[in-house]
């Protein structure tokens, strides 16, 4: 931007401008996002005793059923491994596709493949999620389908109401997340790099390997934030194709608020997931800065 | 071929990414109450259920109403908040932008638990407007993420020229400004719109009497005589988001032009 006068709206300067223009979004997420979540917080070391009232007494219960019970515990378990694999497959089967995008579709293609990608992810969710439990399930597309031709003559049990298909659904809702973050950071990588990579005598796979992929980390990284951290909380994919060994945090959360009348539990397991979530997401990109920095010599 | 097998990864991914929505017509279109294969023979018949279903009606009504008032609300956010950090700039904005673009990453449930948690400690009851407010502020950072594109391919210079010329700034963001932002605002309220039509869960915790079409949804799926006009609906609701994201789509490449910027794609 240049760095002649811009408009002023407010006497007192651009930051003044600037701080008039926020505040009414600030505010917003102030009232609407902090306080709420602060509320989570404080109401998870309550006791609830009716349908709207609390006893007010600071306890630590909930924080202490929610650890001990093996029900939670095995729940909160479950909802890390299934996000931690749906972001792995969701990262793994994204990055060649964006690759593909950046590097071989001729550039007035590009955006027509961006927008391709996206559609299915903006066509009704549930609907989306309930076809998957078509596709998956017992008298599903799939089984039928393969037994039909022949190939099974059981309807295949690893993917039928379990944690699989769970992260098979679920690697197909976020899919675009994946892919968006990964093809913005290789787009802005100088290809005039890997061609010096290529005339310096790098084969095209180490070209690949010290040039390429370090500097689509940032990518991949944000990638992984985004499929990771929302996943975890995720209702509907458990509800509709997990089964009764598929339940995740987010079923038990809800249960706790609209079924259980327990608010501080269901407050404390929702603060419980955050932390854990949170803690992940440090560990990975504080793991991620130490690989890049080993690699960058 | 350089990247002939990426190329067939590419075509095979996108079969799995429309797998689902392509069944969708098989089914709704097909006479068999069960949704199976083999397919039976050709109705139309779950269409025509559709219309005598009048909470259907309601919650659709109830839907659109939600959409866009959220919409407009959260697109007017949006733009101040684009406003404020890609032409101004302000003291804390690295923070602050951080904490209102947060919904884009917090799950949804605990949007959704953390305002119900604080509307019955208030006393209130839930309603639409709870779900409109719930709604407005998981839209406001995607129409954000739409209008910093939109504000950032601004070339400032005929701001100044208006400006230099004697506008007022009033008159040079009415003259100006908006003109050239126009299409980043209508992609933003019919992102903001989209999003708001297919939210469930937020909806689900805090729509109290008037559930929303997805909370209706949800409740048509638990019986099973109701999966076709399911499929029906679906196949409705494919067909209108895909129109409204290609007059989107169109608005924002539009803008992209206009402002003379390179379109480097997506909505993101």
């Amino acid at each position: 931007m240049s760095d002649g006068a811009r408009l002023n709206f407010w006497p007192g300067g651009e930051r003044a401008t600037g701080l008039a223009l926020i505040t009414p979004p600030a505010l917003y997420a102030l009232f609407l996002l902090a306080a709420p979540l602060a509320a989570i917080v404080v109401v998870s070391f309550w006791t609830q005793t009716g349908i709207r009232d609390f006893d007010t007494t600071f306890t630590l219960n909930s924080y202490r059923e929610a650890l001990s019970d093996p029900l939670y515990r095995q729940l909160m378990g479950r909802s890390l491994a299934i996000a931690g694999a749906v972001t792995l497959a969701t990262v793994i089967l994204a990055f060649p596709i964006a690759y593909f995008i950046s590097f071989h579709v001729p550039a007035q293609r590009k955006s027509l493949w961006i927008f391709m990608i996206t559609i299915p992810f903006w066509t009704s969710y549930l609907i989306r999620v309930f076809l998957w439990k078509v596709i998956l399930g017992y008298n599903g597309v799939l089984n039928s389908g393969l037994q039909v031709a022949g190939i099974i003559e059981e309807p295949l049990s690893f993917i039928l109401y379990n944690a699989n298909a769970v992260v098979i659904t679920l690697a197909h809702a976020y899919a675009p997340f994946a892919i968006l973050p990964i093809y913005v950071a290789l787009e802005k990588i100088d290809r005039s790099l890997l061609e010096a990579a290529q005339d310096l005598g790098e084969s095209a796979l180490r070209a690949f390997w010290r040039v390429t992929l370090p500097l689509a980390m940032p990518g991949v990284v944000a990638a992984v934030l985004i499929v990771f951290i929302p996943t975890i909380g995720d209702y509907v994919t458990p509800r509709l194709v997990g089964g009764p060994g598929g339940l995740m945090i987010a079923n038990m959360i809800q249960t706790q608020f609209l079924r259980l009348n327990d608010a501080p539990m269901g407050a404390a397991l929702a603060v419980l997931a955050m932390l854990i979530v949170g803690a992940c997401a440090l560990i990975f990109v504080a793991l991620n800065a130490r690989f890049l920095r080993g690699r960058g010599r | 071929m350089k990247g002939g097998w990426l190329r067939g990864y590419a075509y095979a991914y996108l079969i799995f990414l429309y797998a689902p929505i392509l069944l969708l017509p098989l089914f709704a279109f097909n006479q068999g109450t069960v949704i199976a294969f083999p397919l039976t023979g050709f109705t139309t018949q779950w269409f025509a259920e559709l219309a005598t279903i009048g909470e259907l009606h309601d919650s659709v009504i109830t839907s659109l109403m939600v959409a866009l008032t959220s919409a407009v609300l959260a697109t007017t956010l949006g733009t101040f908040a684009s406003l404020a950090s890609i032409r101004y700039g302000f003291p804390g904005q690295r923070p602050v932008m951080a904490f209102i673009m947060l919904p884009l990453v917090l799950p949804e449930i605990i949007v959704a638990v953390a305002l119900l948690v604080v509307i019955l400690r208030l006393g209130l009851d839930t309603g639409v407007w709870a779900v409109i407010a719930g709604h407005t502020l998981i839209c406001t950072p995607f129409a954000i993420a739409i209008l910093n594109s939109a504000f950032a391919a601004l070339d400032g210079s005929l701001e100044e020229a208006a400006y230099d010329l004697g506008e007022t700034p009033f008159a040079t963001f009415r003259l100006i400004t908006l003109p050239l932002v126009m299409p980043g605002i209508i992609s933003a309220l019919l992102i903001s719109f989209t999003i708001s039509m297919d939210e469930f869960i937020i909806a689900f915790f805090l729509t109290g009497s008037d559930p929303t079409l997805p909370v209706y949804l949800w409740s048509m799926l638990r019986f099973p005589q109701r999966l076709p006009a399911v499929m029906a609906l679906g196949t409705i609701l494919v067909v209108l988001s895909v129109l409204l994201l290609t007059v989107a789509e169109y608005f924002r490449r539009r803008g992209v032009r206009r402002s003379g910027g390179r379109d480097s794609g997506g909505f993101l």
